[in-house]
């Protein structure tokens, strides 16, 4: 009887099964390591041993692909593999859910087959997983465990795994709950198969979950029949989950010939590298150069003196990384005295205090700390906690400890485990800091990911690519399509070396053309590169070779953020440190909670950890107030006067109807007009609840696009929002164009903005034309408009006459509005200049007012000193300017005008806001840069999405107001 | 409010007229059935053409270098293709124009010759770049068109359309290996000659011409599935920016169906017509477009006519039809990027026995949430067997990744079509 045998080779396991007539015969689950070939040949073999003789044989997976061409294996996609095999053992399912190693599909077995995959940019599945315990420093088996005894969870962005990482260190670094984080990284993992996947169609019936990282997880599982609610009869979890897609292909080779397994395995093993992946020179072309290379950044080491005789004064620095925790001492002469750097495993905290107590132990009393300073993510916390003399903005703390290492620094690069930083330094002060998005982050941290997927450590494996022949070009976006360009490489044949090289040039491209946005020759003269991913020669080696030039390396490139601590602790301390005493260290203990802040409507969820002796630290709050500093001050706010005046458009009821306006997009710009427009009429409008994430979460199955911009993704919550209220009808036109405020080419709105309620209305079930008016109309032709709205409102019979009458008073209170808020503009000029506070235009659209989407960054400003203002409130005090690409859309041209203006005030910046996934404000934010340098100003921008990642946004803006502050001096 | 205005803008180098008997000319390489054509029409004018063909790895490297990453792909790989063109040392840096087309809509693309000359102008001061545009942008560096010039290129339209159309209906089923190609020079080559000669206005026969020269190719019975490419007007055409969409489908035994490139140009008329329609804005304007819409919507329908009398290949989609087909779906207001076309162009597709469908755009692109994903779930509920995948297009993102959603699309295909 003809056996059949299907192999699915994925991007990290290969799973084979046979089938003799209808029985399975034999079944494996390995993984392969990136040896993809050697892999599938030994099991090839071993089923050849074990049963032996002819076979139909087929390749599936998304690494078999290529293997099954060069072959000459017969291949079935995956998922269509999946289709066939539940088809035949599950005949009455009615989902399948499979999660991979790298993909997520859905199948849609009744009322309709329907097979989904996840798009390129939802990376995070099982390598997810993996990454995320790497993370928190616990086995995947400790991480299911764990997460069964959680108490909460956290709301963490399940869109790509990029994003996730940013929402958990925050989480890691304040000190919640590893149990509790665990559950919360399986719920993100749910929340993204539902929404990202399902996209509105309801997963329901009897439901097949298969895959690898269905099988593994108990927590995983009971978190899908949870928020599925699905029945115990219904949730089915196949004992061949993990290699059910092989099982699919054997029953595909049924349309095979079938042959001897011999041949199959002489075919396989001289298969050939692809031609698909495209290779680099090698790092090092010789051992010597290596040699020389290494010698020549030898030079760059600190002198050391020893703990054990050195007496006197120190300063101890300290920098709570996001992944790491470095800490240093140093002399009076600036000799480091002592160093250490540690792995955070999620307990910054208690490392810290820890090797503290070492320091003090090794020092045997002969020394002095006489200052302390923290930096980093976690300096409010260790600062809190170790009683430490000063904090210090970690861009700063770099700053300072590079220009020890080259007083004529021009550029610094800091490439960390989270985090890309760079400054470039001008009259010795930093003139403009890049940081990169959360979007690209990845870095080191995805080496050393990387590399334990791979069963190594990270040196080893770093090491492993400077001899590399043929690094594999790894592209230079995220690590979500870094990790899928090393599934292309695996499936062409690369080997690990080829791959660990190919890695390191990747982190360095991403650096520089991702984060820093410049040709290589154009960073500086003076170069100097730290951060732990440095001290890897393989990345030390590709920096030089794309830039093309030599570069300062210090021997503690790990450690400058806390050896520029230390020497910031020295510039202004003296004496005797506050900071906690060895034996004060020995009775330290705290406890951690969970809370939620009353102090405002925002409701941030907090965290507060308690110290011996009742002193507290609270975290997680947008603005400073729960820290227990003082609250945000409204009256020089004018994100806070906007959200309240805009409300105030809103004037109450009359009898004709009740209209609906989903306070998103278009609407913050337009709601002052609409509302007059409709209550002029005698309706009664309704707005949407403000937005939230909860909010959004209730759109969240109708969003069709998972890469769309956040305030697109939220407007699906506010259409909901509606409906539930029963009004009559919502009200959103589609407007191609925006009012014309002259001095542009033209006044578009982004196809965002102008067609949304058609992908609103085209995805959600519940809307239809009678309760969803969305009328094409071009405002500046107000005769035009009024025929367009009469005829869309013609159920409600009113004469075109009222309708002109309505249009004009709305505009009369849009008019009124704007008026307002330019007026409250020169009110808080006026107030600020009098006080001498610094002013920041806090510039972005319309919709960036909505505090779900700027996640309360104007309180954070507001905290910090600085009064806010807004590119609506200042543009009209600006000339037009004529900028280099095409200005024809309206709120672009009132970025360019808030720009002109604040160029020509000393006291005024500006900081982008930008949304992630907005494709225009790529180009207009390369245009507000030029136009503020131009001028001599510095340039900020913070990216925003669903995340609500504080920490960073922190860190970015107390870096401006530093590197302004320096500039002054 | 003050009246002046400040101006940001760099110097760049010019176009201008005298440079025409100087300078070679450098294209894009987007749209490979039509930018030959597009060359011989324009060397008839006296200008010296060259379409890039470059498409190594080197030139998405470029493109990453010089132009921000977060704009979209399309751009990333045009300026790729310039400035690695320019380094080559092929052509002399004092005597190379670089042309590009500019449609000025609310899609970001606009600007993408604004990227490219911020992006050229550091390293090669003295290329100019040309607009070749039909909105009046940039008058003082862009390809003069005369009313002559617009009509030629029209006609290469329509024969680059032909081409491109009887090409994709025929080399899945060739018997002998490259008699296609060969059919097709044939085809360029009688078309080039008749533009040469300034003979190239009776389209119906220039189009009979076309259509017998492929029909005489002989081609086997098999039957194939057919996959219809819509999308953002680059990736759709361009090998360089799709990953050879057309050759992987070939290679999986599918015929690809392409929309010619008229239908995208009528929509772009459209566009001016529905304006006017709609807002009352720009009336003459409108008229005259109608006017056009007009003319050229006949040459389709007569050229369909021909295709149906000939009756060896499937005709191309009428406008008015596609028109309808977008009614059902979108309104003909969403006019950004391709905007209500991909829609209509899907369901014209199912309609006509091409349910397969790549919608392929580059990644993040805005009008495509709207007009591409976003009417994936109307259409299905109006041809309930329509197979569409969309798939996004990046400098980073793996063909792997790409492939594997093909190639489900096709398994779901190939599934359905023994079912039937």
């Amino acid at each position: 009887m003809t056996k059949y045998l299907g192999v699915d080779i994925g991007s990290t396991t290969v799973k084979a099964t046979v089938i003799d007539g209808e029985k399975i015969e034999y079944s494996s689950y390995v993984r392969h390591f990136a040896k993809v070939k050697e892999t599938v040949y030994n099991e090839l073999q071993k089923i050849n041993s074990l049963i032996g003789g002819d076979f139909c044989v087929a390749f599936t997976g998304s690494a078999g692909m290529g293997l099954a061409d060069r072959s000459g294996v017969a291949f079935v996609q995956e998922v269509q593999a999946a289709y066939i095999a539940i088809r035949k053992f599950y005949p009455d399912a009615d989902v399948a859910v499979e999660l991979g190693g790298e993909d997520a599909k859905i199948i849609f077995l009744t009322g309709g087959t329907e097979q989904r995959m996840n798009g390129s940019c939802a990376g995070g599945t099982g390598a997810f997983i993996d990454q995320m315990a790497t993370l928190l420093n616990i086995t995947n088996e400790q991480m299911d465990e764990y997460a069964l005894r959680a108490q909460r969870v956290y709301p963490i962005a399940s869109r790509c795994g990029v994003f996730a990482k940013s929402d958990i260190q925050p989480l890691i670094n304040q000190g919640a709950n590893k149990e509790d984080i665990a559950a919360s990284i399986f719920q993100a993992v749910v929340d993204q198969t539902v929404s990202g996947l399902a996209q509105g169609r309801k997963i329901k019936g009897k439901v097949l979950f298969l895959g690898g990282p269905l099988h593994f997880f108990g927590s995983l599982r009971k978190a899908f029949v949870t928020t599925l609610g699905l029945s115990d009869k219904d949730a089915v979890f196949p004992d061949n989950a993990p290699v059910f897609m092989s099982l699919g292909a054997a029953l595909y080779s049924e349309n095979v010939r079938p042959e001897s397994l011999d041949s199959v395995i002489a075919r396989v093993k001289n298969a050939k590298t692809g031609s698909g992946v495209i290779m680099g020179k090698p790092l090092f072309a010789s051992e010597k150069e290596y040699e020389e290379f290494k010698a020549r950044h030898r030079a760059a080491d600190l002198s050391k003196a020893n703990i054990n005789t050195y007496s006197g004064n120190c300063y101890i620095g300290i920098d709570s990384g996001s992944t790491t925790t470095k800490l240093v001492a140093v002399t009076e002469n600036n000799e480091l005295l002592w160093s250490c750097y540690q792995e955070n495993n999620g307990q910054p905290l208690d490392i810290t205090v820890t090797r503290l107590k070492e320091f003090f132990s090794q020092c045997g009393g002969r020394v002095r700390v006489s200052g302390c300073a923290v930096t980093g993510y976690g300096e409010d916390l260790i600062k809190s906690a170790i009683r430490a003399d000063l904090g210090i903005v970690e861009t700063v703390a770099h700053f300072k400890a590079a220009l020890f290492f080259d007083p004529k620094v021009d550029f610094i690069i800091d490439i960390g485990g989270q985090d890309i930083k760079c400054f470039k330094i001008r009259n010795g002060a930093i003139d403009g800091i890049m940081l990169n998005e959360a979007c690209s982050s990845g870095c080191g941290s995805f080496i050393q990911t990387f590399a334990k997927a791979m069963g190594m450590e990270i040196a080893e494996f770093a090491k492993k690519g400077l001899f590399a022949a043929h690094p594999v070009e790894l592209g230079s976006r995220c690590t979500v399509f870094m990790n899928s360009s090393v599934k292309q490489a695996q499936k062409e044949g690369a080997s690990i070396e080829d791959i660990s090289a190919g890695l390191s040039s990747s982190i360095v491209k991403n650096a520089i053309y991702k984060v820093i946005r410049t040709e290589p020759d154009k960073l500086g003269q003076n170069i100097v590169v730290q951060g732990g991913t440095f001290l890897n020669d393989a990345v030390l080696r590709a920096f030089e070779i794309e830039t093309g030039k030599q570069v300062t390396r210090p021997g503690i490139a790990g450690l400058m953020g806390a050896f520029g601590a230390a020497l910031y602790a020295k510039e202004k301390c003296a004496g005797e440190s506050k900071m906690l005493s060895l034996s004060e260290l020995n009775d330290f203990a705290y406890t951690s909670r969970a809370s939620m802040c009353k102090g405002c409507t925002s409701n941030c969820n907090i965290n507060i950890v308690t110290f011996n002796g009742g002193r507290s630290f609270i975290s997680g709050n947008k603005c400073e107030k729960g820290a227990g500093l003082k609250p945000s001050q409204n009256d020089l706010d004018i994100y806070a006067y906007k959200q309240a005046r805009l409300l105030e458009c809103v004037n109450g009821g009359g009898k004709k109807g009740r209209v609906g306006l989903p306070l998103q997009l278009l609407m913050y710009e337009q709601l002052p007009l609409w509302a007059g427009f409709f209550e002029s009429l005698g309706f009664e409008v309704v707005l949407s609840d403000r937005s939230s994430r909860k909010l959004y979460f209730l759109g969240q199955h109708t969003v069709a696009s998972d890469t769309v911009c956040y305030p697109a993704k939220l407007m699906h919550g506010h259409m909901e929002s509606l409906l539930n209220k029963n009004v009559d009808f919502i009200f959103l036109p589609c407007e191609s164009y925006n009012i014309d405020e002259k001095y542009s080419a033209n006044h578009y709105n982004c196809p965002i903005v102008a067609y949304y309620p058609e992908l609103l209305k085209a995805n959600n079930d519940r809307l239809n034309n009678e309760n969803f008016i969305m009328p094409y109309i071009d405002l500046n032709k107000r005769e035009n408009a009024a025929k367009t709205l009469h005829s869309a409102l013609k159920k409600y019979k009113i004469p075109l006459r009222s309708i002109k009458k309505a249009l004009d008073s709305g505009f009369e209170r849009l008019r009124a509005y704007h008026d307002d808020v330019k007026a409250k503009a020169d009110e808080i000029i006026a107030s600020a200049q009098r006080q001498g506070k610094h002013m920041i235009v806090l510039a972005g659209r319309p919709y960036h007012l909505d505090n779900e989407i700027n996640h309360g960054i104007n309180k954070l400003l507001t905290s910090l000193g600085v009064a806010v203002l807004s590119e609506d409130s200042v543009f009209e005090k600006s000339e037009g300017v004529k900028i280099n690409v095409l200005d024809q859309w309206t709120y672009h041209s009132r970025l360019y005008r808030a720009a002109n203006f604040v160029a020509k005030h000393d006291d005024i910046d500006l900081v982008q806001l930008v949304s992630f996934g907005c494709g225009l404000d790529a180009i207009t934010s390369d245009e507000v840069r030029s136009i503020l340098e131009k001028n001599g100003k510095l340039y900020t921008q913070i990216k925003i999405d669903e995340i609500n990642n504080a920490g960073v946004v922190k860190i970015r803006i107390r870096s401006m107001l530093a590197a302004l502050e320096e500039g002054k001096k | 409010m003050t009246e002046s205005s400040k101006d940001y803008t760099d110097s760049y180098p010019k176009w201008q007229d005298s440079m025409k008997s100087t300078h070679t000319i450098l294209i894009p390489d987007m749209l490979p059935y039509h930018f030959a054509l597009f060359e011989v029409a324009l060397a008839r004018e006296g200008y010296k053409i060259e379409t890039l063909h470059n498409t190594s790895r080197t030139v998405i490297d470029e493109g990453l270098k010089h132009v921000h990453n977060d704009t979209c792909y399309p751009c990333l790989c045009v300026v790729g293709q310039y400035i690695d063109a320019l380094k080559s040392g092929k052509y002399d840096l004092n005597k190379t124009a670089l042309l590009i087309t500019q449609t000025g809509g609310g899609c970001r693309a606009s600007n993408y010759l604004s990227l490219a000359r911020k992006a050229i102008h550091s390293e090669f001061p003295n290329v100019p770049l040309i607009s070749l545009n039909f909105s009046g942008l940039e008058k003082d560096s862009s390809l003069p068109l005369s009313l002559h010039l617009i009509l030629e290129l029209a006609y290469c339209v329509l024969y680059g359309d032909v081409i491109m159309w009887c090409f994709n209906q025929v080399k899945p089923y060739e018997i002998d290996e490259g008699s296609t190609e060969k059919a097709r020079d044939n085809a360029v080559k009688y078309v080039s000659e008749l533009i040469c000669g300034n003979k190239y206005k009776n389209y119906k026969k220039t189009a009979q011409h076309i259509i017998a020269e492929f029909a005489s190719v002989p081609r086997s019975k098999d039957k194939k599935i057919k996959v219809g490419i819509v999308g953002e007007i680059y990736v759709k055409y361009s090998v360089l920016g799709n990953n050879h969409l057309e050759k992987m489908l070939l290679s999986e035994g599918c015929e690809p169906v392409v929309p010619p490139l008229l239908d995208f140009v009528l929509y772009t008329v459209l566009g001016a017509v529905n304006d006017a329609r709609m807002y009352g804005t720009h009336k003459l304007r409108g008229a005259i477009y109608k006017a056009v819409y007009k003319k050229l919507h006949k040459m389709q329908l007569d050229i369909r006519e021909i295709f149906e009398r000939e009756g060896s290949f499937e005709p191309p989609h009428d406008m008015a039809h596609l028109r309808k087909c977008a009614d059902e779906v979108i309104n003909q207001g969403v006019k950004m990027g391709e905007g209500w076309l991909i829609p209509a162009e899907m369901a014209a597709f199912c309609e006509s026995g091409v349910p397969n469908i790549v919608c392929a755009q580059p990644f993040g692109c805005l009008p495509n949430h709207i007009v591409g994903k976003g009417t994936i779930r109307t259409l299905k509920n109006l041809h309930p067997n329509i197979n569409i995948v969309p798939i996004d297009y990046d400098p980073s993102a793996s063909s792997v990744n790409q492939e594997n959603r093909i190639k489900l699309m096709l398994a779901s295909a190939r599934e359905h079509s023994v079912a039937v």
